[in-house]
C-alpha cells in the first residue's frame, strides 16, 4: 500500500489539486476567486492527464527510431483542454468586469443583498 | 468511406461566423444576412445528409487529417486489431436526426432574433460559432472531441446570455459558466479514466475494448474499476450540462435572464446536445452489455432521472414568472428524456423494451426542442408585444393576442402530452418502453409527469383563456393594443412549432422508424449504428 504511493506520489498530489480547486469553488465568496478554484480544478485534470502519459524510463515523444517514449496522445489532449480552459477563464473574468461594474462588489453574498433590495 | 460533407456541415458554421464579422465591418447591418444565407446553406447541407443517411441506407465517416490518419493496424504483444488513429466524424441513424434538428431551429429562431433582437455583428457570429459547435457534438465520433465540442458550446452560451439588457444576465450567465465548466471538467475526467483503462478515445473502438475485443485484453473490462467511474463521471457530467435535478440549478437563471431570442435558442438546443451526446455514449459505447454487469449504476441514474421529473415539474408550478415555469419544466422533461435512455440499456429491457424506449428517446428530445421553443418564442411575442412576464400578467391576454396564445396553448397541451402531438407520442414510446421492461415505478412516474405538467399548464391556460384581465390591465390595454415591438416572424416562430408539434404527433411512427437500425445495434450491444 505504502509502495503503492511512493511510485505513484503524482496521483495523490493531482486528487488534492483537484479537491483544493473544488473547495475554493463552492467555499469561497469571492468571484475572482471562485474562478481562481475553477482553473486548479482543472489543472488538476490536466496534470492527471500528463501523469498518465508517463512511461518509467521512455523519453519526450520527439520520435527518433526505437526506444521508449511518454506518450504523446494526453499531452495533445491536455493542449486542447488548456485552450478551452484559457477561454472560459477570460469569459469568466469579463463577466466579472460587468458585474463589478455595475454593483460595486465582487462578494456573492452582498451580491445577493444588492439584488434583493432591488 | 469518407464523407467531407461532416466536415463541411460543422466548418461552415465556424467559417461563416468569421464572415459574418468581417462583413460587418463593411457595412454595418450586414451580419443577419450573412447569418440567414450562412445557415438557409447549412440547410441544404443536412438535408443532403439526411438523405443519405436515411434514404441511402448509408453510415458516413470521416476521418480528419487525410492519409496520415484512419484505420490502422496495431500491434501489442504480437496481438495485431484495427484502431482508428485520428478524430473521426460520424453521420448515422441517431446523429442524423439531430442534425437535422440544430438546422431547422438555427434558422427559425435567426427569424425570430431579426426582429426581437439582440442585434448587432457579435451577436450574429457567436450564434454562428454556437450552431457549429451544436454540429460537432452531434457529428463526432470520438469522446474528447465531443469534451471540445461542448466547451465551444458552453463558450458560445455563456457569451449568448450575458448579452442581455440588464446586468442580472451576467450574473446568470457567470452562474451557469462555473457550473457548466464544472460539468464538462468532470466529463473530461471521465473520458480520461476510460482512456487509461482502453487506450482509445474513438467510440467505435472504445466500446470494443470494454467488450475485451483486441487480444491484448484478458476478457470484457465491464467489472474495471476504472471504467464503471468513468461511466459515473461522464454521466454526472453530462447530466450538469443537460439540467438534471439536482445539477439543474444554473437553467432557471440562465433561461429567464437571457434575452427571448437566445432563450429560444438554447432551450430548444444546448440541453439537448448533451442528452444526445449521453444517449450515444450509454447506447454505443458503454453498451447494454455493460449495465448488464453495472445494473446498481443504471438504476441510481434512473432513479436521478424520475426525482428530476418529479422535483422538475413541482418546481415550475410554484413559479411565477412565465419563463421560469418553462425552465423548470425542461429539468422535468429531461429527467424523462435521460429515463428513457436508460431503459434502452437496462439488464431486465427485452428487445421491444429497448425499441420503444429508443424510439421514445428520439421523438421526446425532437419533440421538446419543438415545443420548448416554441412556448418560449410565444413568451417572447407576449412579453414584447404586451409586457406581460409574469403568470398574473397572463389574464386575458387570449382575445388581444389570438394566435400567439393559441399556440401557446396547442404547445402547452402538447407538453402534456394530450394527442395527436409529439409530446403525447414521445411519452407515449417512452411509457410502453417502460412497461414492456417491467419497470413499474418509472412507468409510475412517467403517467404521474403528465399530471404533473398539467399542473403548470392549466394554470397558464386559465390566465390566459378564462381570467379577465379588467383588474390587471386598467387602461393601459388601449395604448399596448397597436403592439408596434410584435413582429410577424416573432408571433410566425410560435405558430410554426405549434403546426410543427401537431403534424409531427401525426408523423411520430414515421419518425421513430427512421431509428430502427438504431435499435437493433443497441439491442446487439453493437459499437455502430449499421445501416
Amino acid at each position: 500500500m505504502i509502495e503503492a504511493y511512493a511510485n505513484r506520489y503524482t496521483y495523490v498530489l493531482v486528487a488534492a489539486l483537484v479537491a483544493i480547486g473544488l473547495y475554493i469553488l463552492i467555499a469561497s465568496q469571492n468571484l475572482v476567486k471562485k474562478i481562481i478554484g475553477l482553473s486548479i480544478f482543472q489543472t488538476g485534470i490536466f496534470l492527471f492527464f500528463i501523469t498518465a502519459a508517463f512511461v518509467e524510463g521512455g523519453s519526450s515523444p520527439v520520435i527518433d527510431g526505437e526506444g521508449l517514449y511518454a506518450s504523446p496522445l494526453p499531452q495533445v489532449i491536455v493542449l486542447t483542454a488548456i485552450v478551452v480552459g484559457v477561454a472560459l477563464t477570460a469569459v469568466a473574468l469579463a463577466l466579472i468586469v460587468r458585474i463589478y461594474s455595475e454593483y460595486g462588489t465582487l462578494d456573492e453574498e452582498t451580491l445577493r443583498e444588492v439584488r434583493a433590495d432591488e | 468511406m469518407s464523407d467531407s460533407l461532416l466536415g463541411l456541415v460543422i466548418v461552415l458554421p465556424l467559417l461563416g461566423s468569421a464572415v459574418s464579422l468581417g462583413a460587418g465591418l463593411i457595412r454595418n447591418h450586414a451580419g443577419w444576412w450573412v447569418a440567414a444565407a450562412i445557415l438557409a446553406v447549412e440547410a441544404a447541407l443536412t438535408a443532403r445528409l439526411a438523405y443519405a443517411i436515411y434514404v441511402g441506407g448509408d453510415r458516413l465517416v470521416h476521418i480528419l487529417g487525410g492519409e496520415t490518419f484512419g484505420r490502422k493496424e496495431i500491434t501489442v504483444d504480437g496481438g495485431t486489431t484495427n484502431f482508428t488513429v485520428g478524430i473521426e466524424l460520424v453521420g448515422d441513424a441517431l446523429s442524423g436526426l439531430v442534425v437535422v434538428l440544430i438546422a431547422a431551429v438555427a434558422l427559425g429562431v435567426l427569424a425570430y432574433s431579426r426582429h426581437a433582437g439582440p442585434r448587432g455583428n457579435i451577436f450574429y457570429a457567436v450564434y454562428l460559432i454556437m450552431t457549429g459547435g451544436l454540429m460537432g457534438v452531434a457529428l463526432t465520433g470520438d469522446l474528447f472531441n465531443l469534451f471540445v465540442f461542448l466547451e465551444i458550446v458552453g463558450l458560445a452560451t455563456y457569451a449568448l446570455v450575458s448579452t442581455g439588457r440588464g446586468v442580472e444576465s451576467a450574473v446568470a450567465s457567470l452562474k451557469y459558466l462555473v457550473v457548466g465548466t464544472t460539468g464538462a471538467s468532470i466529463y473530461l475526467i471521465g473520458v480520461g479514466y476510460v482512456f487509461l483503462e482502453t487506450g482509445a478515445l474513438n467510440m467505435v473502438d472504445v466500446s470494443r475494448s470494454l467488450a475485451g475485443e483486441p487480444p491484448w485484453f484478458d476478457g470484457a473490462l465491464y467489472s474495471e474499476p476504472l471504467v464503471v467511474a468513468g461511466f459515473g463521471f461522464i454521466a454526472v457530467g453530462l447530466a450538469t450540462k443537460s439540467a438534471i435535478f439536482p445539477l439543474h440549478t444554473w437553467q432557471p437563471d440562465a433561461y429567464s435572464e437571457a434575452p427571448d431570442a437566445v432563450t429560444v435558442y438554447i432551450s430548444a438546443l444546448a440541453s439537448t446536445s448533451s442528452a444526445y451526446a449521453f444517449a450515444r455514449i450509454t447506447w454505443m459505447v458503454f453498451t447494454p452489455d455493460f449495465f448488464a454487469v453495472n445494473r446498481r449504476l443504471l438504476e441510481a441514474v434512473l432513479v436521478l432521472a424520475c426525482v428530476s421529473v418529479v422535483v422538475g415539474s413541482a418546481l415550475a408550478a410554484m413559479q411565477r414568472r412565465v419563463k421560469r415555469v418553462f425552465a423548470y419544466s425542461s429539468v422535468a422533461q429531461f429527467g424523462l428524456i435521460f429515463a428513457a435512455i436508460c431503459i434502452a440499456v437496462h439488464p431486465a429491457a427485452g428487445e421491444r423494451a429497448t425499441q420503444f424506449a429508443v424510439y421514445g428517446t428520439a421523438v421526446h428530445l425532437v419533440g421538446h426542442a419543438v415545443i420548448k421553443s416554441g412556448l418560449f418564442a410565444a413568451a417572447g411575442s407576449l412579453a414584447s408585444g404586451e409586457g406581460a412576464r409574469k403568470l398574473e400578467e397572463y389574464a386575458g391576454l387570449a382575445s388581444r393576442r389570438p394566435f400567439v396564445a393559441g399556440s401557446m396553448a396547442v404547445l402547452g397541451l402538447s407538453l402534456v402530452g394530450v394527442p395527436p402531438s409529439v409530446g403525447f407520442v414521445g411519452k407515449w414510446y417512452i411509457g410502453v418502453g417502460a412497461v414492456n421492461a417491467e419497470l413499474w415505478a418509472v412507468v409510475a412516474v412517467i403517467f404521474a409527469s403528465t399530471v404533473l405538467s398539467l399542473l403548470y399548464t392549466a394554470q397558464l391556460l386559465e390566465k390566459l383563456y378564462f381570467s379577465s384581465d379588467i383588474e390587471t390591465h386598467p387602461m393601459e390595454s388601449v395604448v399596448a393594443d397597436g403592439g408596434e415591438a410584435l413582429s410577424y416572424g416573432m408571433a410566425g416562430v410560435g405558430v410554426t412549432a405549434a403546426i410543427l408539434a401537431v403534424s409531427l404527433g401525426f408523423l411520430g411512427a414515421d419518425l421513430a422508424s427512421l431509428l430502427d437500425p438504431v435499435w437493433q445495434a443497441v439491442a446487439e450491444s453493437a459499437p455502430e449504428v449499421t445501416a
